[in-house]
């Protein structure tokens, strides 16, 4: 089998603070393979955000490494590309200013990359709204803009920290599958992180599912499911969907005081 | 929808709508004008039929023939001019200054720590208290009316723009740190952009809080301006000289006001 583009090996870390030491990830092992999608859920508080922190490069585990395509991660990757809670598109600039931040934050402004980035706009569709304000577009728009924002430096890996949460629950189905379709279509890599159990298993194909904290694997599903068209909106009709479902529900172990 | 538009496509019922809207805020500039006029001749009328002195109180026909006096002997502007010019200079320094401060102690946070009770004294020192020590150091000119201006306003301006610094979006510094920016970029790509309405507020406040630390400079050592005119008037007993003075700097500090104000509103227009 071909080598893992992401390897996470053995990772544990460990926040320090006058209060105390709090471990929020322990002896986490994934690969992540070239191609896949996958979704990461666990409870609140368990170490989801700190492990793509960790893959991004940005925290340093306590123990443990990460390898991208087999070199080990030492400060933020190139190959990362990262999708916040919300879009964080900059107010003050206009589309097109927002989505080439990150070649003009790393000096890679040229003809090339500019037409590149008018490629994506214009395959998405947003060309013409390249010199509009961030506020003048939807919800579902201004999350295309963010993709396309980190698609511009052309990352390998794709990490969305519950990206979709922001958005009304309409907005948000329409947005998962543009997105999903969008990554799919570009050819990378993506993993997600998400509260939302149908969510992680209408866009993935591995759900990897988190104990409490100190988060540990409890366990990976390869999620099958059979529909006509591989959308996420159209798997949620899928007989397997609801067995998922139940599954992971339980595994997760929430109880509601 | 442009404004031609609507006005061709109005409706009765809105074309109603707007006049009442329009002849509320006439009614409503009339009362105001009414309101002063009457004031004045009130005050007017009180001095001259001698229910108050106005040897004490001043009257407004006195207040009109100093300022003809004033503007005859060409001093009018000339103490209009410095009022105006320290206010301006010291408004704009103590903001500029206070933003660079403020940057600073944003790039090291453990500078910010250190000074953190420092810039608590110094915030709630009352300013003008530094006066004689500014005018020692300074000399007794223009120089330290200044610098007393933007003492008064630095330090808020450096309180108000660093606490607008660290409330820039965590994930928005993330994002840009996943980009491999450097602490520089960042600065210049979202914190500084997104604390523009942030400064423009604290030059709102230092507008107001440098009139205060030019007048009270002024009180201590000038040689003109407007506060100089008001004290000089009170030690002459020329109660006149002291309104007048008093009036003019309500209406310059006034105009400087909805200057600045106009200044946002342009800025929030180029924004959108
Ligand atoms: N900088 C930090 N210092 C100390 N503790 C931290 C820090 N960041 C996170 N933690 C703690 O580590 C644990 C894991 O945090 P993390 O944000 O990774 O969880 P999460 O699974 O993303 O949670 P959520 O579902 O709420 O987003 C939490 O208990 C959190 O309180
Ligand atoms: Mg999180």
């Amino acid at each position: 089998m071909a080598r893992p583009l992401v390897q996470v090996k053995d990772i544990v870390v460990k926040y320090h603070s006058p209060e105390g030491e709090t471990t929020a990830l322990e002896n986490i092992s994934l690969d992540v393979f070239q191609g896949q999608f996958i979704s990461i859920v666990g409870p609140s508080g368990c170490g989801k955000s700190t492990l793509l922190n960790v893959v991004a490069g940005l925290l340093e585990p306590t123990q443990g490494e990460v390898a991208i395509n087999g070199r080990p991660v030492e400060g933020v990757s190139a190959s990362v590309g990262y999708m916040p809670q919300t879009d964080q598109l900059f107010e003050w600039r206009s589309i097109w200013k927002n989505v080439i931040l990150g070649l003009e934050v790393q000096n890679k402004l040229t003809a090339e990359t500019r037409e590149s980035v008018r490629q994506l706009l214009e395959r998405y569709g947003l060309w013409e709204f390249r010199n509009a304000f961030p506020r003048q577009l939807s919800g579902g728009m201004r999350q295309r803009a963010a993709l396309i924002r980190t698609l511009a430096i052309k990352p390998e890996i794709l990490l969305l920290d519950e990206a979709f949460s922001a958005l009304d629950y309409q907005t948000r189905l329409v947005v998962s599958d543009e997105v999903k379709k969008i990554i799919s279509r570009e050819g990378k890599t993506a993993i997600l992180v998400t509260h939302d159990i149908s969510e992680a298993i209408s866009m993935a194909d591995h759900v990897v599912v988190l104990t409490r904290r100190p988060g540990t694997i409890k366990s990976i599903h390869k999620i099958v499911l059979t529909c006509q068209e591989h959308t996420p909106i159209k798997c949620r009709e899928a007989p397997e969907f609801r067995d998922y479902f139940n599954r992971i529900w339980k595994e997760l172990d929430i109880h509601v005081q | 929808m442009s404004n031609r538009e609507q006005a061709i496509s109005l409706s009765p019922e809105q074309a109603a709508y707007l006049r009442k809207v329009r002849r509320r805020k006439i009614n409503i500039f009339l009362s105001q004008v009414l309101l002063l006029v009457t004031l004045l001749g009130i005050w007017e009328l009180a001095a001259i039929v001698g229910w108050i002195n106005p040897f004490i109180t001043s009257q407004p026909s006195g207040i009109l023939k100093t300022i003809v006096n004033l503007y005859n002997s060409g001093d009018l502007f000339l103490h209009i001019g410095v009022t105006v010019w320290e206010t301006i200079v010291g408004f704009t320094l103590g903001t500029i200054l206070g933003t660079i401060f403020a940057i600073i102690l944003w790039w090291s946070e453990p500078l910010a720590r250190v000074l953190d009770p420092y810039l608590v004294v110094l915030n709630s020192l009352p300013k003008v208290a530094l006066g004689p020590i500014i005018i020692v150091w300074m000399g007794s000119g223009v120089s330290a009316i200044i610098v007393m201006a933007l003492l008064v306003s630095v330090v808020v301006t450096i309180l108000g723009v660093y606490a607008g610094f660290s409330q820039v979006d965590p994930d928005r510094v993330k994002l840009l740190k996943t980009f491999g920016a450097s602490k520089g970029q960042i600065l210049q790509k979202a914190v500084l952009p997104g604390s523009v309405p942030t400064i423009i507020s604290a030059l709102k406040i230092n507008v107001g809080l440098s009139w205060v630390g030019v007048i009270v400079g002024e009180f201590l050592v000038s040689k003109a301006g407007l506060g100089y005119l008001a004290v000089y008037g009170g030690q002459v007993f020329r109660l006149n000289l002291v309104m007048t003075s008093v009036i003019i700097l309500g209406v310059a500090a006034a105009i400087m006001y909805l200057a600045v104000v106009l200044l946002e509103k342009l800025f929030i227009r180029w924004q959108q």
